[in-house]
């Protein structure tokens, strides 16, 4: 008798568990396919800077090849591209995080006139459309007879863009901040300049890092801005743009990808540290 | 007394001055340039003069409507989109994971860091006509033998949408990340099921993340080109196509200048639209 119960009340049990495992899990499968989608494109990236194409389009897989990494100037136009991004991303990143730093710390630490005013001003670059960002300034130049286009009115764009990020990254870390330390210093006889100096800035330096790398990721990745407002300069993204009109060369992915692992190494620093501070903490 | 000590009422204006002076001139300036630009008349050749010509809004809308309309449309699904697909996994980070989640963050923001062309470059690949996406579908018949996703609204879409995807992702997680584990807790005690405590607690509660996603992820998105331009036909372009081509291949100024004031009243009715939806405390909330 037993032995006829025992499954039909098994069987609903064993099927029970398989469920509840399924659901317990189906949120997990998911993600991991959710990150699959998200990789997919950046392993293509990767995997066709190894291609040996045969003709212009780097679309299909042809063939193995070190060459494009070997010979990664190889295309005309590309190796000044690089670097005039670099040097723009540089400059660009260091004056604005410069400018949202200061600003970030007026908001924080003052009370003053015009600070709603100052909130509305850094809020809006960054819910406008980035091509109606690159046509007023393009406007705004047209009409100003003596600018001619190129590395200035790039420069000048780029910082536009980056000053608000770097507001908003360095605002975050300094509401957090214990103002505490800063009145020891003061008690202790150091004036406002030294206090900065030492205290401030040292306490405040992680996110003004953050800033610099955001900023510089920005700018360098930026392409409908500079697309306005470049002349004939062509930096990296305007040489992929122009490239991809008659199929881009394999080259391409070849930066591309080396932009993804220097990057993708930064940040991982950035996790282990992290995760090392609040260890310690 | 230090000069900072006397001038203390000053230094915060100090602080600002030059970064505020950049967003003026480079900023606010230029969108008064943009404005005066739009209501010029002329052309190229014999030059632009102010007339007040309104009749370039009317003239943008009368000829362009159907790209305005699919800049909405194409921006609108993508973030519908990336709000379904990226919830799961917001909510998947942010609760079960523990110890790895600024490993699993830094997953998420991965896209950003291969150049914004080159990904969606990615994306004609393999969306391409002899892919295996291509293939794949072919051999469900999912799509016809002489199917093809390269050039079409689907295309765009995917484009955009994945392109978008970690400004959705990223205040999501933020979002649930706060919720305080105990009130799920506290509605499961009381007897609600898991589903209705996720839709009575978890859900409201995330809400500001899902808000800053949508504005994050709609605003860029129904300015895009880019998107329209390397994985979409002439018939999928949306009103960056024509803006772009009006102000740097047809050098028509006041046209182009119009239709970017456009774009952004129609952003800003969508975004008011939706604010009335969830309610104007969550939009505020997340804007100061």
């Amino acid at each position: 008798m037993s032995s006829i119960a025992v499954p039909t009340a098994r069987e609903p049990n064993f099927l029970a568990t398989v469920l509840a495992v399924v659901r317990r899990h189906v949120l997990t499968v998911y993600s991991f396919l959710f990150f699959a989608y998200l990789l997919l494109p950046i392993a293509v990236v990767m995997i066709f800077s190894f291609n040996n194409p045969t003709g212009k389009f780097n679309y299909t897989w042809q063939g193995f090849t070190w060459d494009n990494w070997r010979y990664w100037d190889g295309v005309p136009g590309i190796r000044s591209a690089i670097f005039l991004s670099l040097e723009i991303a540089v400059v660009a990143s260091v004056i604005a995080t410069a400018l949202g730093t200061m600003i970030a710390l007026a908001l924080v630490r003052y009370g003053f006139r015009g600070r709603a005013t100052t909130n509305i001003l850094i809020f809006l670059p960054l819910s406008t459309p980035e091509i109606v960002l690159g046509a007023s300034l393009l406007t705004l130049f047209l009409n100003l007879s003596f600018v001619t286009f190129g590395f200035w009115t790039i420069l000048i764009a780029h910082i536009m863009f980056c000053i608000s990020f770097a507001v908003v990254t360095v605002k975050a870390r300094l509401v957090g901040f214990d103002r505490h330390l800063e009145e020891a210093a003061m008690d202790l006889g150091a004036n406002e300049w030294t206090t900065f100096r030492k205290v401030t800035l040292p306490l405040t330096a992680p996110a003004i890092l953050a800033a610099l790398l955001l900023c510089f990721a920005i700018s360098i990745d930026d392409f409908v801005v500079t697309y306005f407002n470049s002349g004939s300069e062509v930096t990296f993204p305007l040489f992929v743009w122009g490239a991809a009109r008659i199929g881009a060369p394999a080259q391409v992915n070849v930066i591309g990808t080396a932009i993804f692992v220097v990057a993708l190494a930064a940040m991982l620093v950035n996790v282990v540290f992290q995760r090392r501070r609040e260890v310690r903490a | 007394m230090s000069f900072f000590h006397r001038h203390r009422g000053l230094t915060p204006y100090l602080l600002l001055g030059p970064g505020i002076a950049w967003l003026a001139v480079f900023f606010v300036v230029p969108l008064g340039f943009l404005a005066y630009q739009s209501l010029q008349s002329g052309n190229f050749d014999i030059g632009y003069a102010f007339t007040w010509s309104w009749g370039n809004y009317w003239h943008a809308i009368r000829d362009y409507h159907a790209q305005f309309v699919r800049s909405l449309e194409y921006a609108g699904l993508a973030t519908v989109l990336a709000l379904v697909i990226s919830y799961p996994v917001a909510y998947w980070i942010a609760f079960r994971g523990g110890r790895w989640k600024n490993l699993l963050l830094l997953f998420i923001v991965a896209p950003f860091f291969v150049t914004y062309l080159i990904r969606t470059l990615a994306w004609e690949t393999i969306l391409s006509d002899n892919g295996f996406v291509v293939n794949t579908l072919q051999s469900l018949h999912v799509l016809g033998s002489s199917g093809r996703l390269l050039a079409t609204s689907t295309a765009v879409v995917t484009g955009i949408t994945y392109n978008f995807l970690p400004f959705m992702a990223l205040p999501l997680y933020v979002s649930l990340e706060q919720i305080d584990g105990s009130l799920i807790e506290a509605a499961e005690d009381l007897y609600a099921s898991k589903l209705h405590a996720f839709l009575r607690v978890t859900l409201p509660l995330s809400l500001p993340g899902v808000v800053a996603g949508t504005l994050l992820t709609f605003i860029p998105a129904a300015g895009d080109f880019i998107n329209a331009q390397l994985l979409g036909a002439p018939e999928n372009h949306m009103i960056g196509n024509v803006i772009q081509s009006k102000f740097l291949e047809l050098t028509d100024y006041p046209a182009a200048a119009s239709m970017s004031f456009i774009l952004m009243a129609g952003i800003l009715v969508a975004v008011a639209i939706y604010a009335r939806i969830v309610g104007t405390e969550q939009l505020t909330g997340t804007a100061t």
